[in-house]
């Protein structure tokens, strides 16, 4: 399952919202397809409908769930804590998933398309891994969660990589970070990403 | 007396340039603290403290310290918004998540295509670099496919996420406003949508008043 998927998934689980998955088929590229370039001129997934509304880039569904769904998740009653909320969602997407994303094409679709993994770009990007976790560690070191001692979609945001990064070949990277990995657990622990790991373990996913 | 506000970084950085504008539109009184990139400034303990990934900006609202551009900017917007300067529409939801969608494909489509151009044709000049052509060929490549995707929304609306101006809009400024001083720069004329939007925008007040400071090319 795409990461971006699961991400919009853990909050629509998050505020119990009844929801349809529709698969699009990125494997016969129908990603590409005029139909779905009708609903996202990017040609990525996922595309998230809401009556007339339309919705694309994950993070922007996922706060558009959260407001709606009178989720507590962004903070966004209160200027200082939601503050953080938004710093911390960008360092998850500039340097946590950005990092992580190569590594997971790189050993998982890679291999699954027939080719082989290039190491070199797994190393390079488990090195930019390494500095970014540095940082989390001094963080978390400090605070119970990333925007402050309050959990967020910062936090959670961090699960689709996280649960490839747990699973993979490179876990062992995270024994370094002591606090990352106990702030791991306590994400992949919640009852809303259990039920969508459950999703993202089934063979159509 | 000293403003409460502070961004720590030069202003000509796009990334500080994308914060300034927004507490220009806002009108804030603010300061700009510089942090010498030539020297590694940016990854000094002190920087460090402020930004622990040792980039630029980092910015202070009395006791809030806070990094990354669009978190930063998103603040400000929505701690000093007027009823004439609502640049986030979070009174709407709907119009809320179309600002959040135009902002994340400026950061994860247009940013990723036009910043090399920049980086290539007038930063690694200024430390005595030769600019990549390869790179900058496949970028404005790119870019084109972007544009392509913004023609057709513009000629549908005035603006990225409707009818009304946004952080979306003003968050492509930086690297646009540096882009139009290149030879670069008549790309545009293939996307006319494109091109009046960027004209509409440059020509805001508070617009004018930071790219006024510019240095021309």
């Amino acid at each position: 399952m795409s990461t971006n998927v699961a991400r919009v998934l853990v909050c629509l689980e998050e505020v119990g919202a009844e929801y349809e998955v529709v698969p699009v088929d990125m494997t016969t590229g129908e990603h590409k397809s005029p139909a779905h370039d009708a609903r996202n001129p990017f040609g990525q997934v996922p595309v998230f409908q809401d009556g007339d509304l339309i919705l694309y880039e994950s993070r922007a569904i996922s706060k558009y769930i959260l407001r709606k769904g009178g989720s507590d998740l962004l903070r966004e009653s209160n200027l200082a804590e939601s503050a953080m909320v938004d710093v911390w969602l960008k360092v998850e997407s500039g340097h946590f998933s950005s990092t992580m994303s190569p590594i997971i094409f790189q050993c998982l679709v890679v291999p699954f398309l027939g080719g082989e993994t290039d190491t070199k770009i797994v190393q390079e990007n488990l090195e930019k891994l390494k500095t970014a976790l540095g940082v989390y560690e001094a963080r978390l070191s400090r605070f119970k969660y990333l925007a402050g001692d309050f959990v967020s979609l910062a936090d959670i945001s961090h699960f689709p990589a996280a649960y490839y990064l747990l699973g993979g070949s490179h876990t062992s990277v995270l024994d370094a970070y002591p606090h990352v990995k106990a702030w791991l657990a306590e994400v992949m622990d919640r009852p809303s990403v259990k039920k969508v790991v459950e999703l993202m373990k089934l063979p159509s996913a | 007396m000293e403003a409460p506000v502070k961004v720590f970084g030069p202003l000509l950085s796009p990334n500080v340039t994308r914060v300034i504008l927004c507490l220009e539109e806002v009108g804030v009184e603010y300061e700009i603290v510089n942090v010498d990139f030539n020297t590694g400034e940016h990854k000094s303990p002190q920087h460090l403290q402020r930004n622990p990934f040792g980039q630029l900006p980092a910015f202070q609202d009395g006791e809030l310290m806070l990094f990354e551009s669009r978190a930063i900017s998103r603040h400000v917007l929505r701690k000093y918004k007027t009823s004439e300067v609502n640049l986030l529409r979070e009174d709407n939801t709907s119009e809320a998540a179309l600002v959040d969608v135009w902002l994340d494909v400026e950061a994860h489509q247009y940013d990723p295509a036009i910043a090399p151009i920049i980086y290539q044709l007038i930063l690694v000049p200024m430390s005595g670099g030769t600019p990549d052509q390869k790179l900058i060929d496949e970028s404005l490549e790119k870019m084109k496919k972007v544009l392509d995707v913004y023609e057709a929304q513009l000629s549908k609306h005035k603006y990225l996420a409707g009818d009304f101006v946004s952080l979306a809009d003003l968050s492509h400024l930086p690297y646009t406003v540096h882009f139009m001083a290149t030879p670069f720069a008549s790309v545009l004329d293939s996307y006319p949508s494109v091109k009046a939007w960027v004209h509409d925008l440059l020509s805001r007040p508070a617009v004018q008043r930071v790219i006024s400071q510019f240095p021309r090319y």
